[in-house]
C-alpha cells in the first residue's frame, strides 16, 4: 500500500462545469484494509460530487467513530471535515447545519456508530429532517475492535469468530422508513453504477437522506456464511430500481418504456429517473416499500435501490422558519437588541 | 405578648401546597414590598412534584439590603396542613403563626412563645365563590390581603400590581380586587393590625431590578449573540432556554416575514445538546446549552473533545443537589469539581461563578467571548437558587460600542494572504491559541479535519509521543493565558491588619458579606473577603491568600470542592484554608457563617483540631 498519492495527473483529465478535475475531489490516501467496502463507498461520493460540480469547500464532512467514521478523511480533501465522537455525529451535523444553512452536509457512519451507540441520535435526526446525506457504511461488523457483532448481523450470519448471531438485527432502512425520513435508500458498496446516482440523488434531496450502504469488512465479515460477505451479497441482491441522475440544467434525452419507468423531479430541479425492476414498487408510499422489503426478505434476497423519496419534504429550517441568512453570519447588528430595549426590559422588573 | 415594633427587617414564610395557585400570590405579596421601596428577597422552596405535595416560599425583607437568608422565621403563613407541626416549630421565639381557622387545628401545636392569629379565608370563600378550584385560588389572594392588613402594605399598591398582572384579562381583576380586601378586613376582624413586624415605605429599592438569574442567563445569551441552542429539559436549568426564547420571539424575529434568527433545538438527551452546540460552534455560530448535574454528567465525553479539538463552548450549569438525582429542586454548589475537571484525560475548563442576576446576564455574554477567544468550553456555574429565585439586583446594562470578540478566524482573504500553509493547530502567536477557520471559506486553502483523536500542528492524525506532548503543552499555554483573560475576583479589604480572610464564590456572596457586616459590627471581628468569579484562578486570588495567616472557605457542598481546587490548583498547605460547608439544600445563611467565624476566631488559640465546619 502506498502512503501518497502522487501528485501526478493526466493533464486532460476531465473537468467537471467548475473546471475541477476528479483530483480535486480526492482525499488522503485511505489506511482501512484492502479491499474493504469502504473505500468504494468514499470513491462513489467522489464520483457523485465530481459529477455534480459540487464545490468541494462547500461540503461539510462528519462522521463518528469506527472504520467507517475514519472514511471522510479519504475523500474531498478540500471540505472541512469533523470525526466527532462515538454514534454522535447526528448531533455535531444537527448543530452544524443549524448553524449555517447552505453547506452540503455528508453524515458518514457505520452500523456499530448509528444502530447501536448512535441510535438514539440516527433515529431523532430522521425525525427532524434535517438538510443531510446520511450515509451508514454497514458491514454487521465490528471491525477495528476485531470482529464483534453488530446490531445489524443478521440471524445466523457466521463473521471470522466462527459463531453464528443469535439476536435479531436492526433493519436501519425500516426504522427510518417508519420514522418519517424522506428519502430513503439500500445499496451495496460492489455496484458502483446503482451507488453513484443514489449519493446524488440523495444531495439533491431536500431534507434528511439515509443511505444503507451494504459495505463487506473483508478482515472480518466476509466468509461463507455471513450474510454481509461480497459473495452472498451479490448471490442475494435484488434491485427496485436502477436510479439515473440528471441535473437541473440537463435534458431528458433517454425514452423509457411506459409503465416501467418514472421520473421524479428534485426541489433543486433536478431528475431522478426510475428504471423499474419491481412494479410492486411505489417509490412515494412507506408502505409499499416496507412491504416490498419484507417479501424480499422472505426470499433471502435483499432488496436495494431507491426505496422511498418524498421530495417536496419541509426541511428543519423550514419548520422553524429561520432566517434565509445562515445564522453564522449574523453579527451584532441582527443580534444584540441594543441598551435601548435593555433599560425597556430593566423597566418591566421593577 | 408583649414585642417591640420592627419595621423593615424580618422573614416571612408561606406554607403552602404546590399546584394550587399560591406562587402568584406570593409573587404578588413580594412585588408590592419592592414597590414599597423596601428591599426583599424571596426563595422558592419547593418540591419535584406538580401537583399535592408541601411547598414554601420565604421572604427576607430587609431595609439595609441584606438579601442573602437570615436563618430564623418571624411570620409563617400556614396554608397546608399536612407541613403545620413543623412550619410551627420553625418560628423563632417572638413570631406570628398565621393559618386558616376555617378547620380547628390540633392544640398540641400551640405555643406560648409566639402568637397564633386564625383567620376562616377558607370559609369566606366557601360563602362568597361557587366554584371549588376559585375558592383555592382566591384563598391565596385573600391572605394577601390579610397580610396587607396585619404588616402596612399599602392596598393601592396591590390593588395596581392586580390591575398589571391582568392587563388583557380584565374580567379577572375585579374578583382579586375584592378577594384581597375581604382578606384585609378579616384580618382586622380577628387581630389588632398592625403585628410587630410591620412595612412602612422606604426609597432603598432605587433602580434595582427583581429578576431570577435563569432569565438573566437567557437574556444574556441574546445580547452575547447566541443563535443556537441545543437542549434538553432539566431542573433548575429550563428556565434559562425558556428566557432566550421568549426573548428571542421579542426581539429576534422579523416582523414581516416571521423568520427568526435563531434556532432552538430541543434535543433527544444532553449528549445531542452539547453536541448540537460544538457542532453549530465548529461552524462559526455562537450556540450554548443549559444544563444541570445529571446533563452535565452525560455532556462530559463531548466537552473532552471540546477541550481537545478547541471548539468554542458555552454551558450553562444550574447546578442542583447531587449526586445522582440527588435532591433536584434544592439547590448546592457541587458540581465545581467535576466542572473544572469535566471528562477523562487531562482536560480543565473555564468556569465563571455568578453571584447575582446581574453578573449572570454579563457573565454569559462574556462567555461567548471567552469561548471563542479561547477556543475552548465555558461553563457558566449558577445554582438553583440564583436561577430560579428573584433576587433584586442592579439593573442591566450593556454598551453599545461593544463588540463580540470572534477569536482567531480566517477569512478568505486572510488566508490568501498568508504565507506557508494553514495550520490549525499552529501556535503563531505563541499565546497557545491557534488561528482557526469555518466550513466553505475558501476553495482551496484553509480545510481541516476535526478530531478528537491525538493530531499534529496540521491536524493530522499522529500517534507520535513528541507531538502528542506538543499539543498537550500548547493547550497548557492557552490555559495560562485564559488566567488573564477571565473576570478578576471581587476583593473586599477592611484596611485594617487582618491575617484572616474569606473567600466566597456564587450565590454564598450575599450571606458571607452580611456575616461579614455583622462580625465587624458586634463582634469587632473584621475580616478580609474575596468572591472568586472564574475559573482558572488569577494570580490575585494566589496573593490573597498568601497574604493571610488562613482563610475561611465558604461553599455549598459537602467535599469542600472549591477548597480542594484551590489547593489543588495553588500547591497551599490544607491547613491555610478553613472549610465553611452548608449543603442541606437551602440557600446558606448569614447567620451560620456569621457564628461559625465568630466561633473559630475566639478558639483560634487552640486551633489544632480538625477546622472544617459542616451543616
Amino acid at each position: 500500500m502506498s502512503y501518497a498519492i502522487p501528485g501526478f495527473r493526466h493533464p486532460n483529465l476531465p473537468k467537471n462545469e467548475l473546471g475541477y478535475t476528479a483530483k480535486d475531489y480526492e482525499g488522503r490516501v485511505s489506511t482501512l484494509c484492502a479491499g474493504c467496502g469502504h473505500d468504494s463507498i468514499s470513491a462513489a461520493i467522489r464520483e457523485a460530487c465530481f459529477g455534480m460540480s459540487i464545490p468541494p469547500h462547500r461540503v461539510a464532512k462528519l462522521s463518528g467513530i469506527g472504520c467507517s467514521s475514519k472514511t471522510p478523511t479519504y475523500f474531498l480533501g478540500n471540505s472541512h471535515g469533523f470525526n466527532s465522537v462515538h454514534g454522535r455525529m447526528p448531533a455535531v451535523a444537527t448543530g452544524g447545519n443549524m448553524a449555517n444553512r447552505n453547506l452540503l452536509y455528508i453524515g458518514v457512519s457505520g452500523d456499530g456508530d448509528t444502530a447501536s451507540i448512535g441510535m438514539g441520535q440516527f433515529v431523532h435526526a430522521v425525525r427532524r429532517n434535517v438538510n443531510m446525506v446520511y450515509i451508514c457504511e454497514n458491514n454487521g461488523v465490528y471491525g477495528l475492535t476485531k470482529g464483534q457483532d453488530s446490531a445489524t448481523t443478521d440471524v445466523g450470519s457466521v463473521s471470522k469468530k466462527g459463531e453464528p448471531n443469535a439476536l435479531e438485527p436492526i433493519d436501519l432502512c425500516a426504522i427510518a422508513l417508519q420514522l418519517g425520513a424522506t428519502f430513503v435508500a439500500n445499496s451495496f458498496s460492489g455496484d458502483k453504477s446503482q451507488l453513484v446516482p443514489i449519493i446524488q440523488a440523495a444531495i439533491a434531496h431536500k431534507g434528511f437522506a439515509f443511505i444503507n450502504v451494504i459495505s463487506p469488512c473483508v478482515t472480518f465479515n466476509n466468509v461463507p456464511g455471513s450474510t454481509k460477505a461480497y459473495d452472498y451479497i451479490r448471490q442475494h441482491m435484488a434491485s427496485t430500481n436502477t436510479v439515473d441522475f440528471v441535473p437541473a440544467e440537463e435534458e431528458i434525452t433517454t425514452d423509457y418504456a411506459p409503465g416501467t419507468s418514472e421520473v421524479v423531479t428534485m426541489h433543486d430541479g433536478s431528475a431522478i429517473h426510475l428504471q423499474k425492476m419491481d412494479e410492486k414498487l411505489d417509490i412515494h408510499s412507506r408502505r409499499s416499500a416496507l412491504a416490498l422489503m419484507q417479501e424480499y426478505k422472505a426470499e433471502d434476497k435483499v432488496l436495494t435501490g431507491l426505496l422511498f423519496v418524498d421530495p417536496d419534504s419541509q426541511e428543519i429550517h423550514e419548520t422553524m422558519n429561520t432566517t434565509a441568512t445562515p445564522l453564522r453570519n449574523l453579527t451584532e447588528k441582527e443580534l444584540c437588541p441594543g441598551s435601548e430595549q435593555l433599560q425597556k426590559i430593566n423597566d418591566q422588573l421593577r | 405578648m408583649k414585642r417591640d415594633t420592627v419595621t423593615n427587617k424580618f422573614v416571612i414564610k408561606f406554607a403552602n401546597v404546590n399546584g394550587t395557585g399560591s406562587a402568584s400570590a406570593n409573587s404578588l405579596f413580594s412585588k408590592a414590598i419592592f414597590r414599597m421601596g423596601i428591599p426583599i428577597s424571596p426563595k422558592n422552596i419547593f418540591p419535584s412534584n406538580i401537583q399535592g405535595l408541601p411547598t414554601w416560599y420565604e421572604v427576607r425583607i430587609n431595609e439595609d439590603s441584606f438579601l442573602g437568608r437570615r436563618g430564623g422565621i418571624d411570620i409563617m403563613v400556614a396554608m397546608n396542613p399536612q407541613s403545620m407541626e413543623r412550619d410551627v416549630a420553625e418560628l423563632q421565639r417572638g413570631g406570628y403563626f398565621i393559618y386558616d381557622s376555617s378547620k380547628p387545628i390540633d392544640e398540641k401545636l400551640f405555643r406560648d412563645d409566639i402568637d397564633f392569629i386564625g383567620i376562616p379565608f377558607m370559609e369566606h370563600c366557601r360563602e362568597v365563590y361557587k366554584d371549588e378550584r376559585q375558592r383555592q385560588l382566591f384563598r391565596n389572594v385573600m391572605y394577601v390581603g390579610s397580610l396587607a392588613a396585619l404588616l402596612d402594605i399599602e392596598l393601592e399598591v396591590l390593588k395596581g400590581l392586580i390591575h398589571e398582572q391582568f392587563k388583557g384579562k380584565e374580567k379577572l381583576i375585579e374578583p382579586n380586587v375584592q378577594a384581597l380586601v375581604m382578606g384585609y378586613e378579616a384580618a382586622k376582624k380577628e387581630y389588632e393590625c398592625p403585628i410587630a413586624f410591620r412595612l412602612s415605605r422606604r426609597d432603598e429599592v432605587g433602580d434595582k431590578i427583581l429578576m431570577n438569574g435563569n432569565a438573566a442567563c437567557g437574556l444574556g445569551a441574546v445580547y452575547g449573540g447566541a443563535t443556537v441552542v441545543g437542549w434538553y429539559p432539566i431542573t433548575p436549568s429550563t428556565s434559562v432556554i425558556d428566557s432566550f426564547a421568549k426573548y428571542c420571539r421579542q426581539l429576534r424575529v422579523d416582523p414581516e416575514t416571521g423568520e427568526k434568527n435563531f434556532a432552538v433545538v430541543q434535543a433527544e438527551d444532553e449528549l445531542a445538546a452539547i453536541g448540537m452546540v460544538i457542532g453549530a460552534s465548529w461552524n462559526g455560530a455562537r450556540a450554548f446549552t443549559a444544563t444541570s448535574g445529571p446533563g452535565l454528567s452525560l455532556m462530559n465525553e463531548f466537552l473532552g473533545l471540546a477541550y481537545f479539538a478547541e471548539i468554542p463552548t458555552v454551558l450553562i450549569d444550574v447546578q442542583r443537589s447531587g449526586p445522582s438525582t440527588g435532591m433536584p429542586t434544592r439547590t448546592q454548589q457541587s458540581d465545581v469539581l467535576y466542572s473544572a475537571y469535566a471528562s477523562h484525560g487531562d482536560t480543565k475548563y473555564i468556569c465563571l461563578y455568578p453571584s447575582t442576576p446581574k453578573e449572570c446576564f454579563e457573565l454569559t455574554a462574556t462567555a461567548f467571548d471567552l469561548a471563542e477567544r479561547l477556543q475552548t468550553p465555558v461553563l457558566v456555574l449558577s445554582d438553583l437558587d440564583l436561577g430560579m429565585n428573584e433576587h433584586m439586583s442592579d439593573p442591566l446594562e450593556w454598551d453599545d460600542e461593544r463588540k463580540y470578540d470572534r477569536g482567531k478566524v480566517l477569512t478568505a482573504e486572510d488566508l490568501d494572504a498568508m504565507e506557508g500553509p494553514f495550520g490549525r493547530y499552529l501556535d503563531t502567536d505563541g499565546d497557545g491559541i491557534p488561528y482557526r477557520t469555518l466550513p466553505g471559506t475558501h476553495p482551496t486553502k484553509g480545510a481541516y479535519f476535526t478530531r478528537g483523536t491525538s493530531k499534529d500542528e496540521y491536524a493530522t492524525y499522529t500517534e507520535d509521543g513528541k507531538k502528542y506532548v506538543a499539543n498537550m503543552e500548547q493547550l497548557q499555554k492557552k490555559w495560562e493565558t485564559a488566567r488573564h483573560e477571565v473576570p478578576k475576583p471581587d476583593i473586599r479589604t477592611t484596611g485594617k491588619p487582618c491575617n484572616v480572610g474569606v473567600i466566597y464564590y456564587g450565590t454564598s456572596e450575599a450571606s458571607t458579606l452580611e456575616a461579614l457586616h455583622h462580625l465587624d459590627r458586634l463582634h469587632s471581628i473584621s475580616l478580609d473577603s474575596l468572591g472568586i468569579k472564574a475559573f482558572p484562578f488569577s494570580n490575585e486570588i494566589k496573593e490573597f491568600i498568601e497574604q493571610h495567616e488562613y482563610v475561611f472557605v465558604v461553599e455549598q457542598n459537602r467535599d469542600a470542592q472549591m477548597r480542594s481546587l484551590l489547593i489543588n490548583e495553588f500547591d497551599f498547605s490544607p491547613q491555610k484554608l478553613i472549610s465553611l460547608l452548608h449543603y442541606e439544600g437551602s440557600p446558606i445563611t448569614a447567620r451560620f457563617i456569621r457564628h461559625v467565624i465568630r466561633d473559630n476566631i475566639l478558639q483560634t488559640a487552640t486551633a489544632s483540631h480538625m477546622r472544617s465546619y459542616k451543616r
